[in-house]
C-alpha cells in the first residue's frame, strides 16, 4: 500500500466498485476502503433491476443471476392484480456475489481495495479536502489523497464531514426489513408489488423471486408510518397471513434514502456516488443501477481531473449527474407523492380500470395514466418520463 | 440516578445495540450527526443528540427507544 493516493473512494458496494473502476480506467491510482469484512455481505437489498442497467457496466453472468424477470404484478389492497408484460426485462440478483464480482472489475482496472477499513474522519486542509482518517483492526491510520469519493450508502458520513447537508428527511426514508424466505409459490418471471394502508402505506411490500422457490421478499414504510408502526410489525403481519410457515433464511433491516439527489455532491476534494448522494430512483427505490451510474461519471470525472491536474474539474460532476439522472429523478419524485398517498379505494380502482384494457395494450404507461387520471397535472410529469 | 447528558440536558435516547441490525437509516436521518455505526458496533453520540426522536421513528426493527425519563449513565 502506498501512503498516498490520487483517489480514495469510501465504501465498496456497487456506486463505490463502478466509481474506483473508471477512475482507475483513467490511470488514476485509486483505493478503495470498506469498513466490513466482506465486499458484498451482508446483502439488503430486493435484488432486483432491470437489464439494461447490469449491462451498461457489466456482462449479465448466470452465477448472479437469480431469476430472469418477464412481468410485473401489481396488487391492490382488495387483492386484485394487475399484470404487465414485459419481455425479457430484467434481474433478481444474488447481491451478495454481484458486489463482488463488480470490486473485482475494479481491482482488474488497477484499483487496490482494503476491507475491514472503517473510515471515521477526513483530512481537511484550507478547506479542501485531502484525504482521510481510518481505523484498521483497532489502528487509527490516515492516507492522503487529491480526491476522495464517498460512496459509503444510505448511512453516509463523509459528506457531511466535508460540510455538504447530506441527512434525509425522516419522512423520505423508506425504513424497510427484508428477508429471504425459501418455499414460496410465486412465478419465478414476476415481480409482485403489493400497495395499500394495510400491507405499506406510503410504500410497497415486494416479493421478488429467486432460484429454487426461494423469494425475496420485504417492505418499506417512510419514517412517517414509523412513528406508528414499524417495517418489521408489517412483515410480520403479512407472512403470517400468507406464508405462515415459510422458512426464513435471511432477515435484516434497512434504508432507502426516497428522495432526490442531494442539493451538492461535490466540493473541493469530494464527491458523493450512490445513496450516499441520494442517488435512488424515488419512485421505485431502485439504486443499483443508479448508484453505478453515478459512480461512473463520478470516477471518470475525478480520473480526469487527476490527468488534467485541474482540481476544481470534479465540480462539473454535479451539472453532469444532473442531465444524466437527476432531474429525471425530481420528476419521479412528483410522482412517488402522488401515489404514495392514494387510498386504498383508489387503488383498487386502478386495478380494476387496469384489468379492463385489453391485455396487449397493458403497459406501464397505460398504468400511470390510468392511476393518474384525475391528477392533470401528474400526467404532465409521467408524459415527460416517458419522453425523456 | 446519574443520567447521560445530551446537547439538550438528559439523553432519552436509547439504542438496543445487541438487537440492532446495523442498517444505517437512523445514522441517515440524524440531522446532528450524533451517531456511530461501523460494522457491528452502534452508539449515540452523547453531547451532539438534541433528542429529537427522528431515529427512533426510522428504526425498521424498533431497536431505538425513546425514554422520557432519561438514560441512565
Ligand atoms: C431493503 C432494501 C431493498 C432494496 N431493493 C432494491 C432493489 O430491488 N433494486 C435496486 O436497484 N435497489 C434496491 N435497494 C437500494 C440499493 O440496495 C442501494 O441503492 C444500493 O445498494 C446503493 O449502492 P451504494 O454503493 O451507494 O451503497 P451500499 O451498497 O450501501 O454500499 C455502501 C458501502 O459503504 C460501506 N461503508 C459505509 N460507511 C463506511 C465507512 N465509514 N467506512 C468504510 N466503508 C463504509 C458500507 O459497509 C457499504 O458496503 C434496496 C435497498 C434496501 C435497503
Ligand atoms: S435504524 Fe435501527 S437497526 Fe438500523 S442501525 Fe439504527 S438502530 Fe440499528
Ligand atoms: S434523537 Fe435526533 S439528534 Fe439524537 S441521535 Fe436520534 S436523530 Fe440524532
Amino acid at each position: 500500500m502506498k501512503t498516498d493516493y490520487d483517489i480514495i473512494v469510501v465504501g465498496a458496494g456497487p456506486a463505490g466498485s463502478i466509481a474506483a473502476r473508471f477512475a482507475a480506467e483513467q490511470g488514476a491510482s485509486v483505493l478503495m476502503l470498506e469498513k466490513d469484512r466482506d465486499v458484498g455481505y451482508p446483502v439488503r437489498c430486493g435484488e432486483a433491476i432491470s437489464k439494461a442497467g447490469v449491462s451498461e457496466f457489466i456482462e449479465p453472468d448466470e452465477r448472479w443471476i437469480s431469476a430472469h424477470i418477464s412481468k410485473f404484478a401489481l396488487i391492490s389492497p382488495d387483492g386484485t392484480e394487475a399484470v404487465i408484460e414485459f419481455g425479457d426485462a430484467g434481474y433478481v440478483l444474488e447481491r451478495r456475489i454481484f458486489d463482488y464480482e463488480l470490486a473485482k472489475t475494479a481491482a482488474k482496472a488497477g484499483a487496490e481495495i482494503l476491507t475491514r477499513a472503517y473510515v471515521n474522519g477526513l483530512i481537511i486542509e484550507n478547506g479542501k479536502v485531502c484525504g482521510v482518517k481510518y481505523d484498521y483492526r483497532g489502528q487509527q491510520k490516515e492516507l492522503r489523497a487529491k480526491v476522495v469519493i464517498g460512496a459509503d450508502g444510505v448511512e453516509s458520513r463523509v459528506g457531511r464531514w466535508a460540510g455538504l447537508k447530506t441527512y434525509i428527511d425522516f419522512r423520505d426514508m423508506e425504513c424497510c426489513v427484508q428477508i429471504t424466505a425459501s418455499n414460496i409459490n410465486v412465478n419465478n418471471e414476476t415481480l409482485y408489488f403489493y400497495f395499500g394502508q394495510n400491507v405499506a402505506p406510503g410504500g410497497y411490500f415486494w416479493i421478488f423471486p429467486k432460484v429454487n422457490g426461494a423469494a425475496n421478499i420485504g417492505l418499506g414504510v417512510s419514517g412517517m408510518v414509523g412513528k406508528k408502526k414499524s417495517a418489521l410489525s408489517f412483515l410480520n403481519n403479512f407472512m403470517e397471513q400468507n406464508f405462515p410457515s415459510a422458512p426464513i433464511l435471511t432477515s435484516i433491516a434497512g434504508g432507502v434514502p426516497s428522495s432526490i439527489t442531494l442539493e451538492k455532491i461535490s466540493a473541493p476534494g469530494i464527491m458523493l456516488v450512490g445513496d450516499a448522494a441520494r442517488q435512488v430512483n424515488p419512485l421505485s427505490g431502485g439504486g443499483i443501477a443508479s448508484g453505478m451510474i453515478g459512480g461512473s461519471i463520478a470516477g471518470r470525472i475525478a480520473g480526469e481531473a487527476v490527468k488534467k491536474n485541474n482540481p476544481d474539474y470534479i465540480l462539473t460532476y454535479d451539472k453532469e449527474w444532473h442531465n444524466r439522472l437527476g432531474k429525471r429523478h425530481e420528476i419521479f419524485e412528483r410522482i412517488k407523492n402522488g401515489i404514495y398517498n392514494f387510498s386504498d379505494e383508489k387503488f383498487n380502482k386502478i386495478a380494476h380500470s387496469f384489468n379492463s384494457i385489453p391485455k396487449e395494450k397493458r403497459t406501464l404507461g397505460r398504468l400511470f395514466t390510468t392511476a393518474l387520471v384525475n391528477q392533470p397535472s401528474l400526467l404532465v410529469d409521467i408524459a415527460k418520463v416517458f419522453i425523456i | 440516578m446519574k443520567y447521560r447528558q445530551a446537547k439538550t440536558g438528559k439523553l432519552m435516547i436509547d439504542i438496543l445495540p445487541d438487537k440492532c441490525d446495523y442498517c444505517g437509516c437512523c445514522v441517515g436521518v440524524c440531522p446532528e450527526d450524533a451517531i456511530e455505526l461501523k460494522e457491528a458496533e452502534i452508539f449515540i453520540i452523547d453531547e451532539r443528540c438534541t433528542n429529537c426522536a427522528k431515529c427512533v421513528w426510522s428504526c425498521p426493527i424498533e431497536v431505538i427507544k425513546f425514554n422520557k425519563e432519561g438514560v441512565p449513565a
